[in-house]
């Protein structure tokens, strides 16, 4: 027919243009994502887990490209079966983020996604890996994604060491609610993963029950 | 990754930098970092202020191409001085804005400048006024603007508490222009501050050893 054409977003790349974020604290770690995902203006999905599972007490977060880190994620989890079937023991977390850089890294070029990987292991308890762009550093906390940006000044301001898990929960949650309210590609609900020696707890955190600010 | 595009499309020397403006309970402080850069590369002065004042008690912090925002300053501190002697009275915020935002609104195809102005007024008080990019004119509690500003939305959403006294606003500006700084690479130097109250104006300057200091430094 003239002058039709198929919606803009069935042609553009599916991204998941997200904030994610990964702090450790003494026995564990918390991470939290938001749910959005776009395709160029539209949201496609939202209502999305970012938060992966790579093993039992080892998770990951999705960034950049939605395919690309699916696809990471998913080969990182069966390479870490096997690898913790041969050791005879559950993985470590820094063996988990090796697997995620090599690959990261061998196709650089080819894939845009950036994972935060975080979990909790008998040897060195809570620990945050980022990997960027093929590199592997532990940090404290990572943050990622395209509503990190907003928020660096706030978690430089707010990040003290020795926090609690409780005031750890509390800062990915008013991190991700400040991203979400100022980056257009995240949004929707705040997904938090707290894992420590005694196990793993997935919380779903709805809009409306999210901290508010001074203008809203 | 997501590329992050700052004003990198400015060409010749840009302010590449971080300015806020913020009212407390009785006055608005402005300030803004000092370092203008080059491309990015090559930061052509460490201790540009670019806090400008355009009247006894209004002032205004430019950001994006250097020479555009002072060719535009310059013409509106005229045309303000000349409504002021035609008011036979102090102008108000409002009016310094709005000359801004003709000047940017008419010529925005040419020129590549974007203003915070905040003063005081006997009709209003304390006020704060953003004209972007395209000549937008509008009024908010607190602002912010400039490359470095990316990196503090969140601090600011969730620092800023409306009526804080000056001491408290003092401090949530400085420690904002901070975390900009340690961010952003071309925002960098000194922090310039400009407290305006009834009673006067007062000149802040922060050099960089007296900055606050985060966890990771």
């Amino acid at each position: 027919m003239l002058g039709e054409t198929e919606p803009q977003w069935l042609s553009e790349e599916v991204k998941t243009g997200t904030t994610i974020i990964a702090i450790e604290f003494d026995g564990g770690v918390v991470l939290g994502s938001d749910s959005r995902v776009s395709a160029g203006e539209s949201v496609v999905n939202r209502v999305m887990n970012k938060l992966s599972p790579l093993h039992d007490k080892i998770y990951c977060a999705l960034s950049g490209s939605a395919a690309d880190a699916q696809t990471i994620a998913e080969m990182v989890n069966y390479q870490l079966d096997v690898h913790s079937i041969e050791i005879g023991e559950d993985p470590q977390v820094r063996s988990a983020a090796t697997l995620v850089r090599n690959i990261s890294y061998k196709y650089k070029e080819e894939l845009s996604a950036h994972l935060i990987v975080a979990g909790w292991d008998r040897r060195a308890g809570g620990q945050v890996f980022a990997t960027l762009n093929g590199l592997l550093t532990r940090q404290p906390f990572a943050v990622g994604g395209s509503g990190s940006f907003y928020v660096y000044g706030f978690v430089d301001a707010e990040y003290r060491k020795r926090m609690s898990k409780e005031e750890c929960q509390q800062f990915v949650v008013n991190t991700l609610s400040l991203a979400m309210n100022r980056d257009g590609s995240s949004g929707g609900v705040a997904y938090l993963v707290t894992i420590d020696e005694h196990g793993t707890e997935e919380k779903v955190i709805l809009g409306n029950d999210l901290p508010t600010f001074f203008d809203q | 990754m997501e590329k992050h595009h700052t004003d990198s499309k400015v060409k010749g020397v840009s302010t590449g930098t971080t300015i806020l403006a913020a009212i407390f309970d009785g006055g608005v402080v402005i300030g803004s970092d000092s370092r203008a850069s080059i491309g990015g590369e090559y930061v052509s002065s460490k201790t540009i202020n670019k806090v400008i004042q355009v009247h006894d008690r209004i002032f205004c912090c430019m950001a994006g191409s250097l020479a555009d925002a002072q060719a535009v300053t310059k013409t509106a501190k005229f045309h303000l001085s000349f409504h002021s002697v035609q008011m036979e009275s102090p102008p108000l915020v409002i009016s310094a804005a709005s000359i801004l935002k003709e000047l940017c609104y008419k010529n925005k195809d040419e020129l590549q400048a974007g203003f915070i102005t905040a003063g005081w007024d006997r009709k209003k008080g304390p006020q704060v006024y953003v004209v972007s990019l395209g000549g937008m004119l509008i009024s908010q509690p607190v602002t912010i603007g400039g490359s470095g500003s990316t990196y503090i939305y969140g601090y600011v959403d969730a620092k800023y508490k409306p009526n804080m006294t000056r001491e408290e606003c003092q401090q949530f500006a400085t420690n904002a222009l901070a975390l900009a700084m340690g961010r952003d690479n071309v925002s960098g130097g000194v922090v310039h501050l400009v407290v305006i109250t009834e009673k006067g104006v007062e000149h802040v300057v922060v050099p960089g050893d007296k900055l606050p200091r985060f966890h990771d430094e």
